[in-house]
């Protein structure tokens, strides 16, 4: 190896390089920044920084040709471009939600921000991973990383158990996943996904292929929260802090959706009749655990989490089409889904009263009266991740029925119309709080960073109708590159 | 020239530039100026309303009838690589339904002028479901007209929910569900077409022979969401109760307007795309419309809440209108698209007289009422004209839609123009019954003495709709002429590809 070809090398791994070193000058920054607030506030504004950058750095590298580094460990390709653009991205806007609130909890510590850019890193492993081996280190980067923010707030009883929860759930998985990768390669004789693509094409059933494939799937079932490996999910969302789980709703949620659309098509595309069934049995599931189970929640952050079970679901119906179209149209929905959860989690953050935070659906009531501009804007991002038309939110349900229609699989997408049927009367109960209950207080003002993002998102939701070409060509040329 | 100018986007998004307006213009607001504000929003809105109604009856006056295909046609590209855009145009069966739109909704907006809740929110939902609304009736792409159509539901959801009775959270609920329900079966068989053609464009899709077991399959699909829109028996049930929730003018919205869109959806959908399967369904169509209109007569009879029978009587009506267009021919076809329109200003009317009452007395029981006319002489007159006009008097618009459609059906079957005809007699029973209580025999009841007679708001609004009603129960040509080049072309094609059964060139879709 010489230099010229490590330089080349490295050069494709530019974002993930710079969080990397970035993110552990961070760490030495926060441990010897002396002011006021120690280092929390310096470290917070420069992680955003260093997420946007290494965001650039990404779209920077998807003008040029890519390419496979490390003798085919890591990939980068429009595909992991994309995903890794919208991951650092939203860690960003993470950041920016949790800002004030972890100074007003008395939370502000510089390991958060850090935290989250080492699990972006992870995240961005993940998705650029083009062999077994690196696909479990980013995972493991990102968890890891996970568990410690979950348990963030570790005075709170809640907090802990949900990150114990997390961390014992997870940990499974993790195992599941190791498993499944020790089968796969005792099978092929290789972890690289060619070699595994390869193997996976010979002619008849492998059964030893197919038992290592249905347990990365178990495990990354596990990271998506998809039913039945759904369980962790709403006592996560409610027991972590409120920036935490606005994280873990967008960004991981991302990652391990491309990881996911990555391992089926690339290394196992050959085997897409088998594992189709597998991802319909999960999409069926979690539609219904995320339609049925939402109904009955008084909690506003779990109702978020039944309500991302339900939404990989529907974003699963497209996946088991098993083709380009499939790739691009989930994509597409998680590229939709995360501009309404952010916005949704902004507004959850801006439900602070008198005697501080509140997260029951029923606080919400008389937003329009008493807060008229974040009750359009809430509504808005409601019916946005809940599918209706005119909010973009629509499309993301309309190409992911589209891809399945275009695979034959129509009696799918008239159960999964069926289903959002359901769902959508959990995300009319918070309009109705908002609109036809009688204001039972009113919030304080939100701090400027939220209360900028529950807007952006709320408009976003409309003023992207128009432009929709231009984002689904970004997925289109994304999802083209793997799938088929 | 005209052609080249957008009207139709303009007609379409007018409203929704007002309702930003509105918007804008409160979140810049002063806490103290609330009371100003409130006061102007009504103007705006009105003004908003009034030049698209003006805008509206100058497309119709440039709008040439004689020709069949779609005017005024607007393209800009959207998902063009796809296959879907942003296409809008009108032809004869929707350009009155665009000016019918556009007619009621300032009657709205002054029949609310007395709302003082949250006025602005209010309006803002009223100019939001205009935008909606016409955008259906123009849309000529599948994507966009779902989206208008489906997205309706929201401000209908609010403005059922915030400005409603007291038990209209129940009935904006059921309102959504089932109309959501119903829709987004729609959407799965739009998909499953969007998949066969590779477009979304009507046009298109309109020429495209799909193959006969699959028409079957999306027949029904789109059946599921017009029926529950129109509404048709048995999915009716949401009606009574949005209708008797919703304030006045959400009444009249939904009445005059929002059960239109089914019958629009079956004219511009279901018949030209799926021939081969509405013929096959059409017995089916027939006996639920004679279900409709004998059954829900029945049931109008017993209610003793007022808004009520008239939503049951708006059932039995759309009943008609669905008759009319299975039967396909052009007394049918023609008379269901006049029952329609007539239908919008004859049942908006009938709960603009009711909420003049309900205005004054807070009840719409109807055992409350009685001997109204000596106190309200002039709004006597006027609901007993509607009145007339709902039971089919002739020379009354109502008239003469239901005599088309009944023709219409007779040359089809004569047993479904009887068993219409039967319902026309019972709607006359409760009409007439309903009024005689309301109207006649001496005040008994203390609170009515009090009863003032119409103001002038209510007179302008009640006398411009008695004289629709009247000139087109006499002069029908203006609605026909529009309609005839149109709906001639329709029946044609519909022969046509009944007679010719060609083979599809897609392989089939499993249902």
């Amino acid at each position: 190896m010489t230099v010229e070809t490590l330089l080349a090398d490295l050069s494709l791994m530019t974002p993930e390089l710079v969080l990397a070193i970035g993110a552990l000058v961070l760490l030495l920054v926060g441990v010897y920044w002396r002011s006021e607030h120690g280092g929390s506030r310096i470290v917070m504004r420069l992680s955003m920084l260093l997420l946007v950058g290494a965001a650039g750095a990404a779209i920077y590298l998807a003008q040029g040709p890519g390419g496979d580094t490390f003798n085919g460990a890591f990939t980068v390709d429009a595909f992991g471009l994309y995903a890794k653009t919208a991951i650092f991205l939203a860690a960003a806007v993470a950041l920016l939600l949790a800002f004030k609130y972890l100074e007003t909890e008395k939370l502000a510590k510089f390991e958060y921000p850090v935290l989250v850019a080492l699990a972006a890193l992870g995240m961005a492993i993940m998705v650029s991973a083009d062999d077994l081996i690196t696909l479990y280190l980013g995972l493991e980067l990102q968890s890891l990383s996970l568990y410690i923010l979950a348990a963030f707030n570790r005075d709170s009883l809640r907090a802990s158990e949900a990150g114990l929860k997390y961390f014992v759930l997870g940990a499974l998985s993790s195992g599941l996943l190791l498993y499944g990768s020790s089968l796969v390669y005792g099978f092929s004789g290789t972890t690289e996904f060619a070699g595994i693509a390869i193997a996976a094409s010979e002619e008849g059933t492998n059964v030893g292929l197919l038992f290592g494939l249905v347990f990365v799937v178990s495990g990354l079932a596990f990271k998506i929260s998809a039913a039945p490996f759904h369980m962790w999910t709403p006592d996560v969302y409610e027991g972590a802090p409120t920036p935490v789980a606005a994280f873990f709703a967008t960004a991981p949620k991302l990652a391990a959706r491309a990881l996911l659309a990555r391992v089926l098509t690339e290394p196992f595309g050959a085997m897409v009749d088998q594992w189709q069934q597998v991802i319909i049995l999960l999409a069926i599931l979690s539609m219904a655990v995320g339609s049925f189970g939402a109904l009955i929640q008084t909690n506003i952050k779990r109702l978020m989490g039944y309500s991302s079970i339900g939404n990989v679901g529907y974003a699963l119906v497209g996946l088991s089409a098993g083709t380009a179209i499939g790739v691009w149209s989930v994509l597409l929905y998680f590229t939709l889904y995360i501009i309404g959860v952010a916005g949704a989690f902004a507004v959850i953050l801006s439900m602070r009263k008198a005697e501080g935070m509140v997260e029951r659906i029923d606080d919400l009531a008389g937003l329009s009266k008493t807060r008229p501009t974040l009750a359009w804007a809430m509504t808005a991002l409601m019916f946005s991740i809940g599918g209706m038309p005119f909010l973009v939110g629509f499309f993301g349900k309309f190409f992911v029925f589209y891809a399945a229609v275009e695979a034959g699989l129509v009696w799918l997408v008239i159960i999964a119309v069926l289903f959002s049927s359901v769902s959508i009367a959990y995300y009319l109960r918070v309009v109705k709080v908002i609109w036809f209950d009688e204001p039972t207080g009113e919030f304080l003002p939100a701090p400027a960073g939220v209360a900028f993002v529950s807007r952006a998102a709320g408009l976003a939701t409309v003023l992207l109708l128009p432009i929709m070409i231009g984002l689904i060509s970004l997925v289109v040329n994304a999802g083209g590159g793997i799938g088929g | 020239m005209l052609d080249q100018l957008p009207i139709l986007t303009a007609i379409t998004f007018l409203p929704t530039l007002g309702a930003i307006a509105i918007l804008l213009a409160r979140a810049f607001m002063r806490r103290e100026d609330a009371a100003i504000l409130d006061r102007n929003i009504k103007w705006v809105a009105l003004l908003v309303t009034s030049v698209v109604l003006a805008l509206t009856v100058f497309l119709v006056f440039e709008f040439d009838a004689g020709q069949p295909g779609y005017q005024f046609v607007h393209q800009i590209d959207w998902l063009s690589s796809l296959g879907i855009n942003y296409k809008m145009g009108v032809d004869g069966l929707s350009v009155l339904f665009v000016l019918l739109t556009a007619f009621l909704m300032p009657i709205c907006i002054l029949a609310s002028w007395g709302i003082t809740k949250r006025v602005a929110d209010y309006m803002v939902a009223f100019l939001l479901l205009e935008t909606l609304v016409i955008g259906v009736f123009c849309a000529l792409d599948l994507v966009l007209f779902y989206i208008f159509f489906e997205g309706s539901l929201i401000p209908m959801f609010l403005i059922i929910g915030v400005w409603g009775g007291q038990n209209r959270i129940y009935a904006a609920f059921k309102f959504f569900l089932y109309t959501f329900l119903g829709s987004v079966l729609m959407l799965a068989a739009m998909i499953v077409m969007f998949v066969q053609a590779g477009t979304t464009d009507v046009e298109v899709l309109q020429q495209f022979p799909f193959a006969e077991s699959l028409q079957t399959w999306l027949w029904l699909g789109f059946f599921a969401s017009f029926a529950v829109k129109m509404p048709m028996w048995p999915v009716h049930t949401w009606l009574p109760d949005a209708h008797v929730q919703a304030p006045t003018a959400g009444s009249v919205i939904l009445a005059g307007i929002l059960l239109k869109l089914g019958g629009y959806g079956f004219l511009r959908f279901s018949l030209p795309m799926f021939p081969d399967a509405s013929e096959f369904f059409a017995p089916m169509v027939f006996v639920l419309s004679i279900i409709a209109i004998v059954y829900t007569s029945i049931v109008a009879f017993r209610q003793t809440d007022i808004k009520k029978l008239i939503a049951y009587s708006s059932v039995a009506h759309m009943g008609f209108v669905t008759m009319g267009l299975f039967a396909m021919n052009e007394l049918g076809v023609q008379g269901a698209i006049f029952q329609m329109i007539s239908h919008g200003f004859i049942s908006g009317a009938l709960f603009l007289c009711v909420g003049v009452i309900y205005d004054r007395f807070h009840t719409r029981d109807i055992a409350f009422y009685g001997g109204l006319v000596h106190k309200m002489p002039v709004f006597a007159v006027f609901f007993g004209l509607f009145a007339m006009a709902n039971v089919g008097l002739p020379g009354t618009s109502g008239f003469v839609g239901e005599i088309m459609t009944m023709m219409g059906a007779f040359q089809v079957d004569p047993r479904v123009a009887f068993g219409a005809a039967l319902g026309v007699i019972f709607s006359a029973v409760y009409m007439l019954t309903v009024y005689k209580k309301v109207v006649f025999g001496e005040i008994t009841n203390p609170k009515l003495e009090s009863a003032t007679d119409l103001d002038r708001r209510e007179w302008i609004n009640l006398s411009v709709l008695a004289a629709l009603t009247i000139y087109f129960g006499f002069l029908t040509t203006p609605i026909t002429d529009t309609t005839k080049a149109s709906v001639d072309a329709l029946i044609q094609q519909y022969q046509a590809a009944l007679v010719t059964d060609v083979e599809p060139p897609a392989g089939e879709a499993e249902g």
